[in-house]
């Protein structure tokens, strides 16, 4: 086997296993720590207490955000909305979903049962709405002075750690089926995602949740949550 | 370098408090600041001792979207002005301080000191549209203390806090004085109102009634009408001698203890006097000190004060709907209203739903103004912005956003159960010449229609 095709099998099996395992603990350390630093008497906020109005507070404050257009904040800017959900399909349903990845998954971790696959041309689809989301968001950030204003180095960073295995992943499935170098590369971008996640801005995909449940807790236990009657309307 | 006028102390003495007040606005104060020492252990100390995930997770998650941006009152009235985006007010202050483990200057501390009280009113809006759910309005008032601490604060508001600390109150009202005022209101209202008085320390009443130093500094007689009202409504009520003063200054400096000092009072005369709950006058941020805050400074472990604290317009809705008060159908407001609910007791205590209640009682052409409710916009002059004369600029072009929202709606009259919020619209119509649309407070309206009971007698000339 060449070296090429070493590489190629290592970052599909042993490789990627150890990424994910990063990528799982990771995302779990966040978590855990997040909820560990929390002070009821710092923040101000009785975490212990009104689980009657904190749970549903929670759960509105998560899933209203996660609807395009079910919140007052996403339709006040309905552009950066449709980009934002465009480019989010992506990054969760094409990783996980893509035939090449199930069939990876599969072999890596000894699962025999089927497991749910995009059909070719949805995946291929969304991952061009992906790709497309990713530039736009990086022609923002490079020319609107409200982003230009805000943009940081760990936010070029996401988008490239994104975009990155998307175009080469994209490359590979339309044009290029057969190269190895090419393989390879988006092999190294993909394991790369995983393993930085839990250390970049991408620790967003739990901390989301956080963060998001913590505002509604908020809302719920001491911002009017016992007389506004039902959950803040977001 | 520790000035005598600007320093990391609070203010605790009368004499200092004086002292510091002869410093016509602050210009002596200001200079001092500039050689403040800036000790970055202490700052790092300050930030690591009281700073949780909660707010660190904000800070470093925060996906520079500017979706924020709209949300914000000043960014709008700014011409789109970057430093006016809510997340690059925060992440350019306490986030770079952080970057920089404490190592920023006097100067860069005092551009931080006029993000933290010039371009912020704490009104929480930008939170509700962020879709990480990042607060600003939280972190501001969080960074407030921080730089309390290092004596980074404007003038009026170290002198704020001094009040509280000195006089128990925001301004130099002493107990007695309180006590007096209520005295001369009770005499002079009786002879309208047979029988009206304005009990003080009385035990085991329906309701404890707190209020704002203004009203008896500037104001008695809303105090007066107040005392009318409950007359009417046939309440069992009572003011306490100690711990009457309902605001806090000390929120909006930032100081903590100061804090803690104001609401414990109010809780103590609870305990002392024992009543079945607690109503505020019309002020937004004094309810939201007490009983969302509050709370939490006192050690209340539930989050909830003591017993049932009600905001005034909490008071009023359940009088009208339970028929306490009745309002005469011929005197209901005929013209255009809108109302202007303070962002501390909507927004933060979810009382929009009692405000409308009340204009459906007293008037018949009600305008809401867009957005409203939860997602009101801040009056422009909130957090203690009204009253800092450093920023007096820029809140007159932040309180153009609200003016306009004013306007759309085409009322004649705006009604506002704030304090803050009834002096910007004051200072509103001013700056920008509107003599056409009045503005009121809910008080002296109901007392011009609230019809009086066969059993109340009132002696008209
Ligand atoms: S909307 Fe939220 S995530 Fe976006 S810039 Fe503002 S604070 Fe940051
Ligand atoms: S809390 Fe209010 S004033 Fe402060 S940044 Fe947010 S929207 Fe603007
Ligand atoms: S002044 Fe009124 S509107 Fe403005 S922040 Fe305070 S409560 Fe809100």
């Amino acid at each position: 086997m060449s070296s090429l095709q070493q590489a190629i099998s290592f970052l599909s099996g042993t490789g990627m296993l150890i990424a994910l395992a990063v990528f799982v603990l990771g995302c779990l350390f966040h978590v855990i720590r997040y909820i560990g630093g929390l002070d009821a008497k710092k923040d101000r906020v009785a975490y212990g207490y009104h689980a009657d109005r904190s749970v549903p507070g929670i759960f509105a404050s998560i899933f209203k955000w996660l609807l395009p257009c079910a919140t007052a904040g996403w339709r006040s800017a309905p552009l950066t909305t449709f980009i934002f959900f465009c480019m989010h399909a992506g990054c969760v349903l094409v990783p996980l979903f893509v035939a090449g990845h199930v069939v990876l998954l599969k072999s890596a971790l000894g699962i025999e049962a089927g497991l749910p696959m995009l059909p070719l041309a949805v995946a291929d689809v969304l991952a061009a709405v992906t790709i497309a989301g990713v530039l736009i968001c990086a022609v923002r950030r490079l020319v609107s002075p409200f982003q230009k204003a805000l943009t940081s180095g760990a936010d070029w960073l996401i988008l490239f750690l994104t975009g990155a295995p998307f175009v080469s992943g994209f490359l590979v499935r339309v044009c290029c089926p057969d190269s190895a170098e090419l393989m390879l590369v988006h092999l190294v971008c993909g394991n790369l995602f995983l393993l930085l996640a839990p250390f970049t801005k991408l620790s967003h995909i739990v901390l989301f949740f956080m963060s998001r449940a913590q505002l509604g807790m908020e809302y719920a236990i001491k911002r009017g949550g016992q007389t506004r009657g039902g959950v803040f309307d977001w | 370098m520790e000035g005598n006028l600007c320093n990391s102390r609070p203010i605790d003495t009368e004499e200092r408090l004086k002292e510091l007040m002869a410093d016509k606005g602050g210009a002596e104060y200001y200079k001092q600041m500039e050689s403040l020492d800036v000790d970055p252990a202490k700052v790092m100390d300050i930030i690591n001792s009281s700073m949780t995930s909660k707010i660190k997770t904000w800070l470093n998650n925060c996906a520079h979207c500017g979706m924020c941006a709209r949300a914000c009152h000043f960014w709008l009235t700014s011409d789109k002005d970057a430093t006016q985006i809510p997340s690059y007010k925060i992440q350019s202050t306490l986030g770079e301080i952080i970057r920089r483990k404490g190592h920023v200057d006097a100067k860069f501390m005092m551009d931080a000191m006029d993000t933290a009280w010039g371009k912020c009113t704490c009104c929480n809006r930008c939170g509700v549209y962020c879709p990480l759910g990042i607060d600003t309005g939280v972190m501001m008032s969080y960074f407030r203390g921080v730089l309390f601490k290092l004596g980074f604060i404007p003038w009026e508001m170290k002198i704020g806090s001094g009040m509280h600390r000195v006089y128990h109150a925001q301004m130099d009202v002493t107990e007695e004085d309180f006590v007096d005022t209520c005295d001369w209101m009770a005499e002079e209202s009786a002879e309208e109102w047979p029988g009206l008085t304005i009990p003080v320390d009385k035990e085991n009443a329906d309701i404890m009634y707190i209020l704002n130093a203004r009203e008896v500094k500037h104001y008695p007689n809303d105090i007066a009408e107040t005392a009318i009202l409950f007359h009417i409504a046939g309440e069992n009520w009572t003011v306490p001698s100690s711990g009457w003063e309902n605001t806090s200054l000390t929120m909006f400096a930032g100081d903590w203890e100061g804090c803690k000092m104001n609401t414990q009072r109010i809780y103590d005369a609870i305990k002392r006097l024992n009543p079945k709950s607690v109503v505020g006058t019309e002020c937004g941020h004094a309810h939201r000190a007490t009983v969302v805050e509050g709370p939490y400074w006192c050690g209340q472990e539930s989050g909830d004060p003591p017993v049932p604290f009600y905001h005034y317009v909490e008071w009023v809705a359940h009088a009208l709907r339970e028929g306490k008060l009745k309002i005469d159908p011929a005197k209901k407001l005929k013209g255009p209203v809108t109302l202007q609910d303070s962002c501390n007791y909507v927004r933060n205590h979810g009382l929009g739903k009692y405000t409308r209640e009340i204009m459906s009682y007293i008037c018949e052409d009600f305008r809401d103004m867009t957005p409203s409710g939860d997602h009101n916009f801040c009056c422009g002059g909130g957090g203690g912005l009204n009253g800092i004369g450093r920023y007096r600029q820029w809140r007159n072009v932040s309180l153009k956003n609200k003016l306009d929202q004013i306007q759309n709606t085409g009322a004649d009259l705006v009604v506002a159960p704030c304090h803050n919020c009834w002096d910007a619209i004051r200072d509103m119509f001013e700056v920008y010449e509107i003599k056409t649309i009045k503005w009121s407070f809910l008080k002296p309206l109901l007392i011009s229609m609230v019809e009086i009971p066969d059993n109340i007698e009132h002696v008209t000339e």
